[in-house]
């Protein structure tokens, strides 16, 4: 496995090996389907949208559907108006969207498309039926990554759709910008809200878009997502709370400055203290107690640390990923007594990079890098424990290191689908796929005499 | 449960042909309707099949299953050489996503050997390149790569960007060549080339013959050595090929381009013989083989009790050879013995059952015979990215129109090898055997094969795949990951058939052996039922508790 990886590492100025992102279409795509009714479109060649497509069902195993603007060469020269307004029409007559949300590739941005002005022409034009929306996001692959494409699909929720506070006062109501987490995170980010008892708008929510119950028949737009209704009301909210700075600022700020709302930008809630945050901004918001069950909850999580301290502590993790993963994952697992010894990820940022070594000071740290890199930095410097998304498993096995799945995307196991990894729930769940990877690998390869029955 | 309300799928009486195609066709606007309708045919008369509007593009805003023309070099015949270093020119998506994603399997020969499938290598494009052009970044990235890694050769593959701003990846990668001592050479593979992933086949078909057929010239002194071209090793496939045909004793030098080696490639223009796969993905190599070498071929069919052995049979006639052909029918009977138990088991609950086969540009017409084999009814079936000789077979080669997205592929003009041409005496062997009946350059296509009135749909789309399982209530569909989850969610199990769900071989004997017992699960599976509550049965309040109250 990975044989032409030696220890002797070389600086790379051109070279991407193995990456650790992704492109922005694939964010803006994820983001779109977490709203209800609404069909993201590619606007670029056939193949972006099959392959982010092909990507995000592997991932969800659920239905993943988009449309492209199937650019030929023809296209690619005269610019590929003609192409969305035909695509405009086809969608809204054959698949029935409440919205379209366009995102660019890097064909459609190099050509220079004015996706804008195509919309507005196509709506003269009739294309558009009554009471439907089509709005855009620009996600050229060579700029940021898929966080970063999410990011701007976010931001375009609340430039097209949102409107500045009508009311007197803003409704008692808190928008959640939840990020780039799995569905499974978004219902765990809802659970906590509802049982702190706040009225919220999460956006986008990919909750029962894609994690749909099996029930025998196929609805292109499931129930789950965030209303249109509910986006064109935002600006009425008393608050947005964003989580995850790199895939949920830009909405923010945006929302900030077109509806002069305040705002609030957190660390994704994975871990005790970023959990605590994130409960604490909300509880702070609404003027309410934290519910006894709540702190329960989060006791039992610390039980559970401390009982399992002994076989975390000083353990060296080497952890992959997307920046705001990265961020919260580095500061829990200092927090139960773990060693954070290099943290790779491949969307670039020097404030992050200086970030991740506050939290952990003395790991190796970068951002713009690659899994190749991480993987020679550890044939130098050994660790105990891997932590990243399933590109890991080439790495974890060509080192026999334990490695547990985190992240997007997660492709060969299927926990991610159905069990979260924020809020005190989701750190318990950590802990246990941690200890759960460390002892295998202990059990397995220890001596008949060391073999632990009890632990 | 009773029977009224749950009928089994194959209790659902389906519509006519002509029936589904109207229905399928509604709801389309006109200039869509009028494309679509070329692209979906009854197969009235399958011995003269009709024609088909296949290769034309798809209808922007439509749901496709197609990729690009770069999924189709790189990720499809290319990617597969294990011992080629490759590197994407472009921004980070394309090469990630083509990343281990095919299931093309593939082993190091030696302990000391790379496989470079394991890696994903790119140029990581980023704003400045776009602007101020890429091909510094191509280049220093290649050199990059070879004081890394130290590969025998390096393969590089334009995406979108790269040809719109003009980089000349053929220079840079001829000035590599020469600076590095070992073989460089690109792929101008851009995605918007062509209407599909098969602009790329033809683009990785030329690049192939150009810089990688004929440069070795060691001799194979055996006797019956043969090609493989058009098998990708999806899942082991071509091992159990290469397996079977082993037993026979027939040597395979190189398949193009599942598991094989550089080298392999460089020294196949030795074989006395090639047999051509997947047709639409490599017909283009087997024409330029014969006019350059002399290397005469056929189409074979490897997937299916029938199609192995009329294949091995054939290869053996080919040759000649008494003692071949008796090893062949030995190897058969052998083989035979393994799979008639299984197939005899699950026959009883596979027979009668309905399949539709959505995929590829060769895997829509395969497989119906594996779903033969097991007495199963393919009542609908399309490509995803083939042309017309694919359906209507190669007799209608000069009669396609040629059109501005295919007069954009080059098409190379190969003259006869010199001192190579006929090495191994193979033109006067196929004089002789055509004489005799043999048919060389041969593919009847798929629609010859199905039967009269099913439905052949090209480029199907999401839209047409659900009104199609709506009316026929199909057991089982065979097609991709995008469609999946989709036909599952309906409570029709979907088999993959670019991936196979992670399974396989399903090619040859001990293939047909997995794929019997695969279809068979699947079709047999009571998941499907498990929706049911008891609840649903006896229902006996209408409204949900109130919360409860914290």
């Amino acid at each position: 496995m990975l044989e032409g990886t030696t220890a002797e590492i070389r600086e790379r100025k051109a070279l991407r090996v193995n990456p650790v992102k992704t492109c922005q279409p694939i964010g803006a795509m994820y983001a779109a389907l977490g709203v209800n009714g609404c069909m993201p479109h590619s606007h670029g060649s056939q193949g972006c949208c099959a392959y982010h497509r092909s990507h995000l069902t592997r991932h969800y195993k659920e239905p993943v559907v988009a449309t492209t603007s199937s650019f030929t060469e023809g296209a690619s020269v005269f610019g590929g108006m003609s192409n969305l307004t035909t695509a405009i029409e086809n969608i809204f007559s054959i698949y029935e969207p409440e919205i379209v949300a366009v995102h660019t590739t890097c064909l459609s941005e190099v050509i220079g498309d004015d996706i804008p002005t195509i919309i507005k022409k196509a709506a003269e034009a009739g294309k558009i039926p009554e009471g439907k929306t089509v709005i855009h996001a620009n996600t050229p692959s060579f700029v940021g990554s898929h966080i970063t494409g999410f990011a701007n699909q976010c931001e375009a929720f609340v430039k097209y759709l949102a409107e500045p506070r009508q009311g007197e006062e803003p409704r008692k109501m808190i928008n959640i910008f939840p990020g780039f987490v799995d569905p499974a995170d978004m219902r765990e980010i809802r659970r906590l809200a509802d049982d702190l008892g706040i009225e919220y708008l999460m956006v986008p929510d990919a909750s029962d878009v894609l994690d749909s119950a099996y029930d025998g028949k196929y609805q292109m737009y499931p129930d789950g997502g965030t209303p249109v209704a509910g986006l064109k009301m935002m600006g009425e909210n008393q608050l947005s709370v964003g989580l995850g700075p790199l895939a949920s600022e830009p909405a923010l700020k945006t929302i900030a400055k077109k509806c002069e709302q305040p705002t609030e930008l957190l660390e994704l809630p994975i871990g005790v203290s970023a959990t605590d945050a994130f409960v604490n901004s909300l509880r702070l918001a609404a003027g309410v107690k934290v519910p006894t069950e709540m702190v329960r909850e989060r006791g039992r999580l610390i039980d559970m640390i401390s009982d399992m301290s002994q076989y975390l502590h000083k353990k060296k993790v080497a952890l992959f990923g997307d920046p705001d993963h990265l961020t919260s994952m580095t500061r829990f697992l200092v927090e139960i007594g773990m060693e954070p010894a290099i943290v790779i990820a491949g969307h670039p940022g020097k404030k992050w990079e200086k970030k991740i070594r506050e939290i952990a000071p003395g790991a190796e740290v970068r951002a713009s890098s690659d899994m190749h890199y991480l993987h020679q930095w550890i044939k130098n410097h050994p660790v105990d424990l891997l932590i990243g998304n399933s590109y890991g498993k080439l790495v974890a096995k060509a080192e026999d290191i334990p490695f547990v799945r985190f992240g997007f995307p997660i492709l060969d196991r299927v926990g991610h689908r159905a069990f979260s990894i924020v809020g005190y729930r989701g750190a318990m769940r950590l802990i246990e796929k941690m200890t759960d990877t460390l002892f295998d690998h202990t059990d397995r390869l220890c001596p008949d005499e060391d073999l632990e029955l009890i632990q | 449960m009773s029977e009224e309300t749950h009928p089994s799928p194959s209790a659902h009486v389906p519509p006519t042909g002509a029936e589904a195609r109207e229905k399928l066709l509604e709801n389309y606007p006109k200039k869509t309707l009028r494309k679509r309708s070329k692209q979906m045919l009854v197969n009235e008369t399958p011995e003269t099949p009709a024609q088909i509007g296949a290769n034309s593009r798809t209808v922007p805003g439509i749901i496709t299953q197609r990729g690009c023309s770069y999924a189709g070099c790189k990720g499809v015949v290319i990617g597969p050489i294990y011992d080629i270093l490759h590197i994407t020119h472009g921004p980070i998506g394309c090469g990630y996503y083509s990343w281990l994603s095919r299931r093309n399997k593939t082993r190091i020969r030696e302990d000391n050997e790379t496989n470079y499938l394991q890696y994903s290598m790119s140029t990581d494009m980023q704003e400045n390149h776009i602007v101020f052009g890429g091909e510094k970044q191509l280049a220093q990235a290649i050199e990059e790569a070879y004081e890394e890694f130290k590969p025998k050769a390096i393969s590089v593959y334009a995406t979108c960007p790269v040809g719109l701003i003009g980089d000349d990846i053929h220079s840079v990668c001829a000035e590599a060549k020469k600076k590095l001592g070992i073989n460089v050479f690109g792929f101008s593979c851009e995605g918007y080339k062509g209407v599909s992933q098969s602009a790329g086949h033809h683009i990785a078909n030329n690049g192939v013959f150009k810089n990688m057929i004929g440069l070795d010239d060691t001799e194979q002194d055996y006797p019956y050595t043969i090609n493989v071209l058009g098998e990708y090793n999806i899942g082991g496939d071509a091992w159990e090929i290469d397996r079977v045909l082993n037993l026979c004793g027939i040597k395979v030098i190189g398949t193009l381009s599942g598991g094989v080696s550089y080298d392999e490639i460089c020294n196949c223009h030795q074989a006395n013989l090639n047999v051509v796969m997947c047709h639409r993905s490599i017909n283009y190599m087997a024409e330029m083989m014969e006019t350059k070498f002399g290397i005469p071929w056929f189409k074979v069919n490897f997937i299916g009790l029938e199609g192995t052995k009329k294949s091995l049979r054939k290869i053996a006639q080919y040759f000649g050879d008494k003692t071949l052909i008796d090893r062949v029918e030995e190897v058969i009977a052998a083989e035979m013995a393994e799979v008639r138990p299984v197939l005899e088991d699950v026959k009883p609950r596979t027979s009668g059952k309905k399949a539709a086969l959505f995929v590829g540009g060769s895997r829509a017409h395969h497989y119906q015979d594996l779903f033969t084999d097991m007495d199963m009814e393919v009542f609908a079936a399309g490509y995803e990215f083939a042309h017309r000789d694919d359906y209507e077979g190669r007799d209608v080669l000069p009669n396609i129109k040629v059109d501005a997205d295919t007069r954009n592929i080059e098409d190379l003009t190969i003259e006869q090898d010199e001192t190579r041409f006929n090495l191994r005496q193979t033109v006067d062997r196929k004089k002789s055997l055509e004489d005799s009946g043999f048919e060389f350059s041969d593919y009847e296509g798929m629609m010859r094969q199905m039967k009269k009135d099913t439905l052949v749909i090209d480029d199907i789309s999401h839209h047409e795949l659900e009104k199609l399982i709506e009316m026929y209530k199909p057991d089982i569909i065979g097609s991709g990951v995008k469609d999946k989850y989709v036909i599952e969610k309906m409570g029709i199990p979907c088999k993959q058939l670019h991936s196979y769900d992670y399974g396989g071989p399903y090619a040859g004997f001990k293939g047909a052996i997995n794929f019997y017992e695969e279809i068979d699960r699947m079709t047999s599976s009571k998941v499907w039922q498990l929706n049911r509550a008891p609840w649903d049965e006896e229902p006996v309040a209408k409204e949900e508790p109130a919360a409860v109250s914290a």
